[in-house]
């Protein structure tokens, strides 16, 4: 190093001993049905945006679309290995909550 | 700027005022140790919700991330480790994840540090910790001896001891026995040994014809998809697999290859895997924060945060469960979104959600190609103030199907890229 170089982390350092504590800044608040539909994402690919080509991708779907598959998984009268018995967890409120995050969100877009 | 400027320049700084508090000047500052299920999805999440608003520097001693879920395929030769294992290149530039190769060696709560391997200290808002599991291998004395650790296999934490143990299932002649012991519950993965020993009866099925399985569960039952890992044993592996049940393992004659029950029975393999009884990952139980049983971590079911420690989340393997919340990678991910956003929340001023769900969904290879799964939906309960499944959620398959392997193989896909890119 030259003797009279400041490396970056110093120069940092030096400009926030300068700074006082500062209010943290605030981001927007989380998407509105986005915490619900994280509970479905684990399967579905982040944001409903799925990898692979075994299951459609849940994001741009359309709203009534999704809501009615929804619906008739939690009513038993559309056949699933495993989506008869997840549905049936949520109310319909968040079903109707879920169709809506899901329908917003860009089809394979970038994460 | 770049983050590890950054961060040295916060330690520094640390190093010098000696206070902790003012450091990460403007910005919140979230520390994640831990890069498995729970941890790599809270980091990522965070990253995501906050829209980039909250630093986090990520704590991860592997190079690369190997899935314990499917790690039971490479014993039974369907799959390879490598297909299980994926790096943290996403996690950086995609989200500029400040990802440190490195172990946490101690946790400072009062001053919100964290000293790390390399003598680096971190300095947190919050810190989120991922540990997973610690061996408690003074429950069996026989493998504390030298070297009896390379020999007497766990494969309870897949990499490099997966690939060792599919080679000793490789070596052993046809006409040979391969037993497995299943500590008491609650360990990681409920229905994982008991599908590991129809993928090890599935390759010995069509290798090794004479040999056996024998199961040795310190449990009373199957301790998850009991009837349906019944009827396959009897339906498929009926001349391989036999089920022990009690059989509490409580020491190991390891140059016998000879497990040891409580009752002093003893059974002898040509390959032994043992699971040793496990508890909380070893830094958060010397942080004192494994306050239930000295072994599980207690955490508000609303935030993660621990019940011991302000401003540290503790997800996955390492906490004492909600009733009928299995210890599970599926899990962990879905504890680490609801950490993410009580994190996020927390760090703006607003109040976390009050009423999380999560979902959990496990599926079991009970050959190279047919599956079972067992699903549920938890939610939080406010006057038990705990996470309850929802009536009337949740179920099993009716059967093995090629169908459901095909969705398993989907669900690994997905979950892996949702922690990891």
């Amino acid at each position: 190093m030259k003797p009279n170089a400041i490396t970056p982390a110093i120069a940092l350092t030096l400009a926030l001993l300068g700074t006082a504590a500062s209010a943290t800044q605030a981001a927007e608040p989380i998407p509105q049905g986005a915490r619900l539909a994280a509970t479905c994402t684990s399967c579905h690919g982040t944001n409903g945006q799925i990898q692979g080509n075994a299951l459609p991708s849940l994001a741009g779907q359309q709203k009534e679309a999704l809501l009615e598959s929804l619906k008739a998984f939690k009513a038993g009268t559309r056949p699933a290995t495993i989506m008869t018995q997840i549905a049936k967890g949520y109310n319909d409120e968040q079903l109707e909550a879920l169709a809506a995050y899901f329908a917003a969100q860009k089809q394979g877009g970038a994460q | 700027m770049n983050r590890r400027n950054f961060l040295q320049a916060t330690a520094i700084l640390a190093a010098t005022t000696g206070c902790a508090s003012i450091v990460g000047g403007s910005r919140p500052h979230v520390v994640v140790i831990g890069g498995g299920y729970g941890g790599a999805t809270a980091a990522k999440y965070i990253r995501m919700w906050s829209q980039g608003s909250i630093d986090v520097t990520l704590v991860e001693p592997g190079g690369a991330f190997v899935s314990c879920p499917l790690s039971n395929l490479v014993l039974g030769g369907s799959r390879k480790i490598d297909d299980l294992t994926m790096g943290y290149h996403y996690l950086e530039r995609r989200y500029n994840i400040n990802v440190l190769h490195d172990s946490a060696s101690s946790i400072d709560p009062a001053k919100r540090t964290v000293r790390l391997l390399s003598g680096a200290v971190l300095n947190y808002d919050r810190l989120v910790l991922s540990p997973g599991i610690e061996f408690l291998w003074n429950e069996l004395p026989g493998m504390s001896v030298e070297g009896a650790q390379e020999k007497i296999l766990h494969a309870w934490k897949a990499g490099q001891q997966t690939v060792a143990l599919r080679k000793q299932l490789e070596a052993m002649p046809d006409g040979g026995t391969f037993a497995m012991t299943i500590p008491p519950a609650p360990y990681r993965c409920p229905p994982g040994p008991y599908e590991r020993v129809c993928q090890v009866a599935h390759y010995f099925s069509q290798h090794k014809p004479k040999s056996k399985v024998l199961l040795l569960d310190a449990n009373e039952d199957v301790v998850s998809k009991g009837p349906l890992f019944k009827k396959v044993w009897k339906d498929r592996y009926h001349n391989i697999i036999e089920y022990r049940p009690s059989f509490k393992t409580t020491d190991v004659d390891v140059s016998a290859r000879t497990a040891i029950s409580e009752l002093g029975d003893k059974v002898k393999a040509d390959v032994l895997n043992v699971v040793p009884p496990h508890r909380a990952g070893a830094i958060a139980a010397q942080t004192g924060l494994a306050n239930m049983n000295k072994r599980w971590c207690e955490v508000d079911f609303i935030t993660f945060e621990s019940t011991q420690a302000k401003n540290i989340h503790i997800i996955g393997d390492a906490i004492q469960v909600s009733p009928l919340m299995p210890k599970s990678g599926h899990m962990a991910n879905q504890h680490g979104k609801v950490c993410a956003a009580a994190i996020v929340d927390l760090l703006s001023a607003r109040t976390p959600e009050q009423a999380p769900t999560l979902t959990n969904t496990c599926y079991s290879y009970i050959s190279d190609k047919d599956v079972i799964h067992v699903a549920s939906v938890h939610t939080y309960n406010a006057e038990k103030k705990t996470l309850l499944i929802v009536p009337g959620s949740g179920g099993v398959s009716p059967a093995p199907t090629e169908l459901e392997g095909r969705y398993a193989d989907s669900w690994a896909r997905n979950i892996w890229s949702d922690m990891l890119t």
